[in-house]
């Protein structure tokens, strides 16, 4: 039997969230370790035997059975989760606490209850992301280092700080009250647009590192359209976003290279998650209140829907931009306006509309900044200032795809 | 044709779940191999790592683990093989060996009757 390519990773994190569920979040380090104790068993017993017909369940009974010996072994020893005390002091209730524990439903709060509370106010955002990505994602120190783009030495220390701030933290997030939900649910939207983003914008010059970090976002995001509290416009309209953008993903790194938008081949677009994008984006279309993710959502629709780069609406991408800019003013936002307002009134207008950015000194650090002023540049003709531009996003390039980019760039300004 | 006993000891229980299920994956593809070649006899079993080592004429009983992790028999398998050459060839594609471990590789005793 063949096995889907990230079970291993995927159960890691379900049976981290149940075990941390029933041995309290204080004890988090021995659900990991029982987690590992599953996994090594799989190795050994499924290597010799082969796959068992039902993996999961198979992993999950396993983690069930060795969670049962931990409790009755050390009961006395440690405390467990506090709401649990009393149902795993007795022989009588145990078992079947624990049985119940791992239902499929249970199993499927437990995930939502581990990715609220790991986006606790108390972490960084980037903190979130990571804790988010190894514990929920199965990701390790090194996966994730390698993702980011970072050195195993500083995301060890940035997961191990996260794991005891969690740690510390008493009790997981309550996902049943519906006033804290409400209050927190912004951070958890905001930690997976990121975690989307650095797949999509990210330092990883590898394609399927970067599709791999795009679909862990949006499996969490679907985690939170299955849950009565959790799937509101914006969470839809965030869910809109990915598959939006998902489905441009094909066109936009082609073996290894960087492609402007402007160049995309339409044909690579994914058309099963544009579709799946606009079904979301129609369910986002409710209520009262429009989110940046709603905007977003509806700039990414323009895009994948055009047939032709030429053929694109940039006086609606303007005026989504004017909108987004209203609801979350940022120089990055800004510059993208910008690029669009290049694209439908010409490059002069976009140099003005960049230099009248506020706190453009923000961009000066952003390769795509310089790569703008670049391309604008080159469409005058001033193929010496921009051959300048292109060699100072040439310096910010964060991998070789980036750099080759901004390098045929250059070779370009002639 | 001969028969010989592979034993797999120690072997790292670390890495991260996407590695372990590579591993895991290794193992049952190599093991389709030697099949596929006519080289598995048995597949044997893995093994508890803990046990109870019972000794000396008092008949002593004690808890394993008996030796370090690096020295523990997770498992066996029955080989065929032209001769000890060859089957010590074989266990070169056992993935316990990208993994810290060891194969021992033992000729079963002839009946020389």
């Amino acid at each position: 039997m063949e096995l889907s390519e990230h079970l291993f990773r995927h159960e890691a994190g379900r049976m981290v969230a149940t075990l941390t569920r029933i041995f309290g979040v204080h004890n988090l380090s021995l659900a990991e370790d029982v987690v590992q104790e599953a996994f090594c068993r799989a190795l050994e017993i499924w290597g010799f035997r082969g796959v068992p017909e039902n993996p999961s369940a198979w992993l999950m009974t396993t983690a069930k059975n060795r969670a049962l010996d931990v409790l009755r072994r050390e009961r006395t020893a440690r405390t467990f989760a506090p709401e649990l005390t009393r149902q795993l002091e007795s022989e009588w209730t145990l078992a079947p606490t624990v049985e119940e524990e791992f239902g499929p439903t249970a199993v499927r709060d437990d995930e939502l209850r581990m990715m609220f509370s790991c986006c606790t106010p108390r972490l960084s955002e980037e903190a979130q992301v990571a804790l988010i990505l190894h514990i929920l994602c199965g990701f390790s120190v090194d996966e994730i280092a390698g993702a980011f783009v970072s050195s195993h030495a500083a995301i060890e220390k940035r997961i191990t700080r996260s794991k005891k701030v969690l740690a510390d933290s008493k009790k997981l997030f309550d996902v049943s009250g519906s006033d804290d939900f409400a209050r927190r649910l912004p951070v958890v939207q905001r930690t997976l647009y990121l975690l989307f983003n650095e797949g999509y914008h990210g330092a990883s010059s590898e394609r399927a590192v970067r599709s791999e970090l795009c679909q862990e976002a949006m499996r969490l995001t679907s985690m939170l359209l299955r849950n009565s509290l959790g799937a509101i416009p914006s969470s839809y309209a965030l869910a809109a976003l990915m598959s939006l953008n998902a489905a441009r993903l094909p066109a936009r790194v082609v073996s290894g290279n960087l492609t402007m938008l402007v160049e995309q081949d339409r044909s690579q677009f994914d058309q099963s998650l544009a579709e799946e994008g606009l079904k979301l984006l129609e369910h986002s279309a409710t209520g009262p209140e429009i989110s940046d993710y709603h905007v977003e959502a509806a700039i990414a629709w323009v895009h994948t829907s055009t047939q032709r780069p030429e053929d694109t609406d940039w006086a609606t991408i303007i005026s989504l931009y004017d909108r987004l800019m209203a609801i979350r003013p940022s120089p990055v936002v800004a510059l993208n306006r910008a690029i669009a307002i290049a694209q439908r009134e010409g490059p002069q207008r976009g140099l003005e509309e960049i230099r009248a950015i506020r706190d453009l000194e923000r961009l000066a650090k952003y390769p795509f900044y310089h790569a703008a002023l670049g391309e604008f540049e080159v469409r005058i003709g001033h193929f010496q200032d921009a051959r300048h531009h292109f060699a100072s996003a040439l310096s910010l390039a964060r991998n070789p795809m980036e750099r080759s980019f901004f390098e045929q760039r250059i070779a370009a300004c002639k | 044709m001969n028969e010989f006993v592979f034993l797999y000891r120690g072997g790292s229980r670390d890495g991260s779940p996407a590695e372990i299920q590579q591993v895991m994956q290794k193992w049952m593809n190599w093991f389709k191999e030697l099949a596929e070649k006519g080289h598995v006899k048995d597949r044997g079993q893995p093994l508890e790592r803990v046990g109870k080592l019972v000794s000396g004429k008092r008949k002593t009983v004690t808890d394993g683990p008996f030796a370090e992790a690096k020295d523990v028999v997770g498992g066996y398998t029955l080989i065929v093989a032209k001769d000890l050459n060859e089957a010590a060839e074989l266990s070169k594609g056992c993935p316990i060996l990208e993994r810290d471990g060891e194969v021992e590789v033992r000729p079963v005793m002839k009946l020389n009757m």
